[in-house]
């Protein structure tokens, strides 16, 4: 869903403060300059909503994407009731890290005893994962506890995380881990 | 919109800054905002009073402010007499007595609760007087209870100046008039201790007896850390819960009408709307959405395929480490977490880990976690767990909700597509699904009909549609196939399908709520109705019924949440649309609990129905100065693991912490250049006097150590910390961020977790990271570093 205020109201809105304090503090007027240099570096951008993913207040940001669809900038949403355009430290370096060239970008395997990673495929990976998760479910798997009630558990098996993903996702996680009959399921709220 | 706001246990400047603007906004209308906290931080700057205490003593601190409310008579009378259950008269076996309530049992470590219970009248209803003069009322005894928490006692525990307390309770006891209003924002600070849920409960206590909960500004907050941590606590991702806060089933509830006569509150007031008596109504619609036509009448709808834990199994994080430490786990799934530096006594999750078989983890990074087998003093070749490091997607990668620490559910878009080979979180999820269902497709195994019956049908082409999740979340009509409007329209008898009866309502058939951007507000008091939306059924203000007296006027009309007009309810969703309750034909404002009315007396909790303070597990005093008993009655003890107290080898209360430019243990953070930059190693605040005593200089290395382990630190000597005195001592109170580890930056120094103890509240068991024993030491050789 595209923003309905374009990047020339915003700055319509809140250019102009942050242009007096450059006057003040340098004795002339770069506002034009100024907006002439934000202007250039997203000239054209798609502009694209977002919430922040640090922590709970839920900031508006807007993504600018070139025409490639590139994350060229990141800035806070003056549309977002909660947020008003503001971000914080972490909120505000959102472009830092969607671009960050530290990020895994290929599935890594570590093997027993090993003291390095591994490229591997994603099809090996996932097929290598269900078998060790059959093996460790079918091994523990329990139908009836000692008192011989149904109880369909798998206390062998853990799956923790995360509060940073969408509901979406975490309905899914959940509901996946529960099948595998997994009650070791926690995340951070617990700490 | 509040008059008086309480910042305590949360450093909101720092940790949480674009809501304290919204703190700074009400202060320049004139409310006084008011900081409690060990150090003088950024949010203590902005305060119009800070005071310092001993971490650890929330309790003792707020209790005080109830003898002053009662003593001072300062209640909102109205409020409490009506929509509390002070009025009610408790059962004659109820008692308590140096520390400990009626009932308990120290072998079990646990209470029988019999005896917490109200006397009720010949329709079952509990007795009351409204005078509140009954001796066992619940306002009587609260009186009683809390008289012992005077001034001087309380100072003596908190090491908070008695000019102090008075300066704070004036303050927010002010807000007990129906014209008034005060929050209380908390964030971990709270959660924290082996107290944590009773921390809570007495600020709860708090805002009742001033008729502040249920109001604009009003309430008691939590400043939640993570994006979606509320989301996710709804989706239920937590032992004990299955989505929408049922609990989950345990072995004894061994079918359906089992768990629900269990766990189906009644009440036997026609006043009490009694919200959870629908609980059958989510169950079934819950298993319909897990097991679909699957889910049969005939077969209890798949009730018997769902996991049941044992009765009084614990399988909550702590324990969880304890088995994997143990052997007793082979596989585990970490999906975007980093538990070598999040868990508690942190070298002995690392060490777990190394118990594994092998281990999934999703990420955006290697972490200390991933990364487990090569950290310090690990050896590669003598570690078997295998480990599969799977790459995800950003947030915005991907299309989906999350929701904020107000309940309001955003929807975010997908920008670009994942970067390299990375996958959204909930495709990995998915394509492993389908992996191991195609095993046991093929192989069969062990009780096979869990995985095989369950309902999966998102995939188009192979990818996840998001929008079929969500609306898989909000249920349908399974007779027309149509989104069902919201959780009133659920069944018990498999027409209907819900996963979780809270979102119920978010994606209908008017569309997904979720994305809404409409920013207009009639209420004129902030709720931005048509901005997303809010569990419950679009509700902004829980309990808005208690912000009207029982004609329906707002106590306070400048900022009214709702009000009856004479034949309907305006401005925010009532909780519920029953008429005011002076027509006869309304519904007490509390409808969660079973009574209609908000509990005063608790007896819910493990401790005991009042909150009572004890010291935590880790202190610097021998004795709790109010009882013999030290520490909570109720904790489970992990005694296998190293604790100790009043110990002079570790004299120092230490508490930890976040800073504005990291997040949680640093795993995005810290790969920001800018961000690391900002904040790029591990420190230690310290006063100067401590500063003094251990001939330590600012910006020299220490080493902070605990009985669990020790970590290097830049020594931050400030006045931000102070020796407070506590039952007549001098103590010393340091300060320590938790949010590095050892990957990245190479010296940056390590977790503050290595340091903090194995034990929890006694209700959730979060593990007490704010307050524990420490000892600082000088590095002699001048280039030390980590």
């Amino acid at each position: 869903m595209s923003m309905k205020i374009t990047r020339r109201t915003f700055l319509k809105i809140s250019g102009a403060t942050a242009a007096g304090t450059v006057i003040g503090g340098l004795g002339f007027d770069l506002s034009p300059a100024v907006v002439y240099a934000q202007e250039l570096r997203i000239k054209g951008a798609k502009e694209t909503t977002t919430i922040c993913c640090y922590c709970s207040v839920g900031c508006g940001i807007i993504v600018h994407t070139d025409a490639k669809g590139k994350v060229i900038n990141t800035e806070g949403d003056p549309d977002h009731p909660t947020s008003e355009g503001s971000l914080c430290a972490k909120g505000i370096t959102l472009y830092e890290l969607v671009t960050n060239p530290k990020r895994i970008t290929k599935v890594m395997y570590r093997a027993p005893y090993s003291t390095k990673w591994e490229v591997k495929s994603w099809d090996w990976t996932l097929t290598e994962i269900a078998k060790r998760i059959k093996k460790s479910r079918d091994a523990v798997f329990m139908e009836k506890n000692a008192k011989g009630q149904v109880v369909n558990r798998c206390d062998g098996l853990a799956g923790i995380g995360s509060c940073h993903i969408n509901n979406e996702e975490g309905w899914l996680y959940q509901k996946f881990l529960r099948s595998l009959g997994i009650v070791s399921v926690e995340m951070e709220a617990r700490l | 919109m509040s008059d008086c706001i309480l910042i305590m246990g949360s450093n909101l400047a720092e940790n949480h800054p674009i809501a304290m603007k919204w703190v700074i906004r009400a202060q320049e209308k004139g409310a006084k905002v008011i900081h409690v906290d060990p150090r003088f931080t950024r949010t203590s700057t902005k305060a119009d009073i800070y005071a310092p205490m001993r971490a650890g003593t929330d309790i003792a601190f707020l209790a005080g402010m109830i003898k002053y409310i009662l003593d001072n008579n300062l209640i909102q009378k109205d409020y409490v007499v009506n929509y509390t259950n002070a009025a009610f008269i408790l059962g004659p076996k109820y008692d308590f007595s140096d520390g400990l309530f009626s009932g308990y049992n120290p072998d079990k470590r646990a209470y029988d609760k019999s005896s917490w219970t109200f006397e009720k009248d010949e329709k079952g209803i509990p007795k009351k007087d409204l005078t509140l003069q009954h001796e066992r009322c619940v306002y009587q005894l609260l009186k009683k209870h809390y008289a012992r928490y005077d001034l001087d006692t309380v100072s003596s525990i908190t090491g908070t100046p008695k000019e102090d307390l008075i300066k704070v309770y004036e303050a927010i006891a002010a807000t007990g008039k129906p014209d008034k209003v005060g929050t209380m924002l908390y964030a971990m600070g709270w959660t924290q201790h082996t107290v944590g849920t009773q921390n809570i409960r007495t600020a709860s206590i708090v805002q009742l007896l001033l008729g502040n909960i249920g109001m604009a500004g009003g309430g008691v907050n939590a400043l939640r850390g993570e994006s979606n941590v509320q989301g996710i606590t709804d989706h239920s991702i937590l032992f004990h819960i299955i989505p929408a806060y049922n609990p989950t089933p345990r072995a004894s509830d061994e079918t359906l009408s089992k768990y629900n006569e269990k766990y189906t509150p009644k009440t036997a007031d026609p006043l009490s709307a009694n919200w959870w008596s629908n609980r059958p109504k989510y169950m079934v619609s819950y298993l319909k959405s897990l097991y679909g036509k699957n889910a049969t009448k005939e077969n209890d709808f798949g009730y018997g395929w769902h996991p049941k834990l044992d009765d009084g199994q614990n399988a909550s994080w702590m324990f969880m480490f304890d088995e994997m430490l143990k052997g007793n786990l082979s596989g585990f799934i970490c999906l975007g977490m980093n538990p070598a530096c999040s868990s508690p006594n942190a070298n002995k999750a690392r060490e777990a880990l190394s118990r594994l078989d092998w281990m999934v983890a999703i990420d955006l990074f290697e972490t200390e976690t991933t990364n487990f087998w090569k950290g310090p003093g690990m050896n590669p070749s003598k570690i078997k767990t295998e480990v599969f490091l799977l790459p995800t997607a950003s947030s915005i990668e991907k299309e989906g909700s999350i929701t904020d620490s107000g309940r309001m559910a955003q929807w975010r878009n997908k920008v670009i597509d994942p970067v390299g080979e990375a996958k959204s979180d909930g495709q990995i999820v998915h394509e492993i699904y389908m992996k191991v269902k195609a095993l046991y497709e093929k192989e069969g195994g062990k009780s096979p009909d869990p995985i095989l019956k369950l309902k999966w049908d998102y995939a188009v082409n192979g990818k996840v549609d998001f929008h079929l999740v969500a609306k898989e979340i909000n249920g349908y009509d399974l007779t027309t196939g149509k989104l069902v409007v919201n959780f009133t329209k659920l069944m018990d008898d498999g027409t209907t399908s819900c996963g979780n009866w809270l979102y119920s309502g978010s994606y209908n058939e008017d569309g997904n709520m979720m994305a809404r951007r409409d920013k207009t507000d009639p209420t004129g008091v902030n709720l931005f109705p048509k901005w997303a939306w809010s569990w419950p059924v679009n509700r902004r203000i829980l309990y808005n019924r208690a912000s009207v007296d029982l004609n329906g006027n707002p106590w306070d009309p400048k900022r009214a949440v709702i009000k009856w007009d004479g034949s309907k309810w305006v401005g925010d969703v009532p909780d519920g649309g029953w008429p005011p309750l002076a027509t006869g034909n309304g519904k007490l404002p509390f409808i969660m609990k079973p009574d209609g009315v908000a509990s005063v007396f608790g007896p819910g909790l493990a401790e005991g129905p009042f909150p009572e303070h004890y010291e935590p597990l880790e202190c610097p005093i021998e004795k709790n100065p109010l009882s013999s008993q030290r520490i909570n009655p109720t904790i489970a003890l992990f005694k296998e693991y190293s604790h100790t107290t009043c110990d002079p080898r570790f004299p120092f209360v230490a508490t930890t912490y976040r800073v504005a430019e990291h997040w949680q243990t640093g795993l995005m953070t810290r790969y920001t250049p800018t961000l690391i930059e900002a904040e790029p190693q591990m420190f230690v605040e310290i006063s100067e006097e401590l500063a003094t005593l251990r001939g330590i200089k600012n910006g020299e290395w220490v080493r902070v150590s605990s009985p669990r382990g020790e970590v290097k630190a830049v020594a931050i000597v400030t006045k931000r910390l102070t020796p407070l005195t506590v039952a007549g001592q001098t103590i010393h109170q340091i300060g320590l961020p938790w949010c590095y580890g050892w990957l990245v930056p190479k010296d940056g120094g390590e977790s503050a977790n290595l340091l903090t103890p194995t034990i929890g509240d006694a209700n959730t068991v979060i593990p007490e990271y704010k307050a524990f024993l420490a000892n600082v030491q000088k590095i002699p050789t001048k280039k030390a570093k980590s």
